[in-house]
């Protein structure tokens, strides 16, 4: 059973702003789908390894060649703040905080 | 059995609503030229396009441009198959809209996942997909409507608006490549590409009434694509017919370096793996795909498509995949959680949205709380909780135990079958509106289509009929990489059922 503090706690993590609304409609939404969800608690994978991918591909590796990447200003074309050839970032760490 | 005459006697169709096989004749033959193809998609565009909401974005200079070019090559003599033809990209694919400079590319197209966040952006590369169909002559009309980051099954999660179904204006396409899947149901696009984490592909090629195809996981680059679920996420094509299909998948399978996952084993010719026949074929009917809740219409069509290919001197056999139920259950764990990781990215600093907030944690709980609609933050939440502390074992290392089951599952059975037929979708076509009070009810339109990507196998979706004046699909499920298999048995059942020929209201110029 999610409450609404899981719905807070869980949104602080992913980062994601929601309004009150948002939070009322989350908390019975995802308990809806967790209830369906929750019939994989009846499967038997005592036995079972888990897999993350199905192709039998490992490391795959490449020369370490130098080769050119997107321009510095392609790059930046996109960014909503910049300053010279930089991104633009709030401030992170500041004195007295 | 009556089968398909040969193109040049069928009833003559208005040039939009053909398939590439027969404009492809009439392009080398020189009755017919490129530049004529692409204003035949544009006007099609220009007259059903809004209406149906199917484009974000179209580039009409740049694809006349690109067709007066594949028209001195035609002329020159250049056999490439896809050369001249017009084409359509989920607006998931990026496309190349800056130069080195940072400067706006003319022509060059936006990219927006069908997301707000990605309003206005302009990729500073090309997918794969463009890339590649650009080098096989094929003309880039536009960009497709989709389910915002793809994750939805009606195009109803698109920022910009839902797209209708040509067959039934009320109705959904189908998602989350509803755009890609209407245009070429509706004759604006001769192929278009979509992507499948669930059923994306097959899905909406079943409710609009056309061919498509969810490769094997790894035979085709997914550079360039907007991220959803990185294990299940792939790319494949839309067409009026299965050899068209077939000619699309030609031109993007391969393995490709800017995608360790894609898989370097050779591409088959596979427009020459279509036989015609399934006569040498067993197949397997999976009996927990004729799942409750399936509409009567559906079921009675892809009986009588089972029914057909028995004639046509196929073995059927039926068989069991246990695990089927809880697919569902599996693929929304793992999929949220992939999502939650890949949609971690846009953090309003980088590109895309951004709140403008001078402090850091308030400017991205901001920026993505008001760039993301509900959908999509429903499965940044379920995944996040999914992997978040205490619950990982429950339920990530859980689901993942499963996948191991449901693979084993079709891996045994298709040792002792070549292919597996099953419905695409429980249901036709539904209303827009219908579904998108409950997201449960929604997510069981992929129940038959799902367990194909938690598996990583290939399926195409192929029109098997109508049910209530909507189309229905019939699935085949193949072996890792045998996509040629799953064509060729698509083709046989096209070219005896006569359904390739299904074209809906809006097929008239």
């Amino acid at each position: 059973m999610i409450t609404r503090a899981d719905v807070e706690h869980v949104a602080a993590l992913a980062r994601l702003g929601l309004t009150e609304e948002e939070i009322e409609r989350m908390v019975s939404q995802l308990n809806h789908i967790l209830e369906a969800i929750a019939a994989l608690q009846d499967v038997d994978t005592s036995a079972v390894g888990p897999t993350a991918q199905v192709i039998p591909l490992e490391n795959v590796m490449r020369e370490d060649v130098p080769r050119d990447g997107i321009s510095r200003e392609a790059a930046l074309a996109n960014a909503p703040l910049r300053e010279g050839g930089h991104l633009r970032v709030p401030v992170v760490l500041e004195e007295g905080r | 059995m009556a089968t398909s005459p040969p193109a040049s006697e069928a009833p003559a169709l208005p040039l939009a609503d053909r398939t590439i096989g027969e404009v492809s004749d009439l392009l080398r033959a020189r009755k017919l030229s490129s530049v004529e193809l692409v204003r035949a998609c544009l006007e099609r565009i220009a007259r059903d396009g809004e209406r149906l909401n199917t484009f974000l974005a179209v580039g009409d200079e740049a694809a006349l441009e690109a067709a007066r070019d594949a028209d001195r090559a035609l002329a020159a003599g250049d056999e490439r198959p896809l050369l001249g033809i017009p084409y359509a990209l989920k607006d998931i694919f990026v496309t190349k809209a800056l130069d080195e400079a940072g400067q706006p590319l003319p022509g060059g197209l936006p990219t927006t996942a069908g997301s707000k966040i990605l309003d206005g952006y302009r990729s500073p590369y090309a997918s794969s997909a463009e890339d590649r169909l650009r080098a096989a002559g094929a003309i880039l009309l536009g960009k497709t409507n989709c389910d915002e980051f793809a994750m939805g099954s009606s195009n109803e999660n698109s920022a910009f608006g839902a797209v209708h179904n040509p067959w039934d204006e009320s109705t959904v396409p189908g998602g989350s490549s509803g755009g890609s899947a209407a245009a070429v149901a509706a004759g604006e696009a001769f192929f278009a590409l979509g992507t499948d984490t669930g059923g994306s592909i097959r899905q909406p090629a079943s409710l609009s009434g056309i061919i498509g195809l969810k490769p094997t996981y790894g035979r085709v680059s997914r550079y360039g694509m907007v991220a959803f679920a990185s294990s299940l996420d792939q790319c494949g094509p839309f067409a009026r017919s299965v050899r068209d299909v077939a000619l699309v998948l030609g031109a993007v399978a391969g393995h490709e370096p800017r995608d360790s996952t894609s898989v370097d084993t050779p591409v088959p010719n596979y427009a020459e793996a279509l036989k015609g026949h399934v006569r040498d074929l067993r197949l397997g009917v999976p009996r927990e795909y004729f799942v409750a809740g399936m509409e009567p219409g559906v079921e009675k069509a892809v009986r009588a498509a089972i029914d057909l290919l028995e004639e046509l001197g196929a073995e059927i056999v039926e068989v069991s995949l246990p695990s089927t139920d809880k697919g569902l259950a599996t693929y929304y764990i793992i999929a949220p959680a992939e999502a939650s990781a890949n949609l971690a990215r846009y953090d309003g600093v980088k590109y895309g949205y951004s709140a403008g907030d001078d402090d850091l944690l308030t400017n991205y709980l901001r920026s993505r709380g008001q760039g993301f609609g509900p959908e999509v933050k429903r499965r940044i939440m379920l995944g996040t909780y999914a992997l978040s502390a205490g619950y990982y074992d429950a339920y990530y290392l859980k689901a993942q135990q499963v996948r191991t089951l449901i693979k084993a599952e079709f891996d045994d059975v298709l040792e002792g079958v070549d292919a597996l037929i099953a419905p695409t979708s429980p249901s036709v076509a539904f209303e827009i509106g219908a579904k998108t009070q409950d997201p449960l009810l929604m997510y069981l339109n992929d129940a038959c289509t799902l367990p194909v990507n938690i598996a990583g196998l290939p399926g195409v979706s192929a029109p098997c009929g109508l049910s209530d004046g909507l189309p229905v699909g019939l699935q085949v499920i193949g072996r890792a990489f045998d996509e040629a298999t799953v064509l060729r048995i698509a083709d046989a059942y096209e070219q005896a059922a006569g359904f390739g020929s299904l074209r809906p209201p809006t097929a008239h110029d």
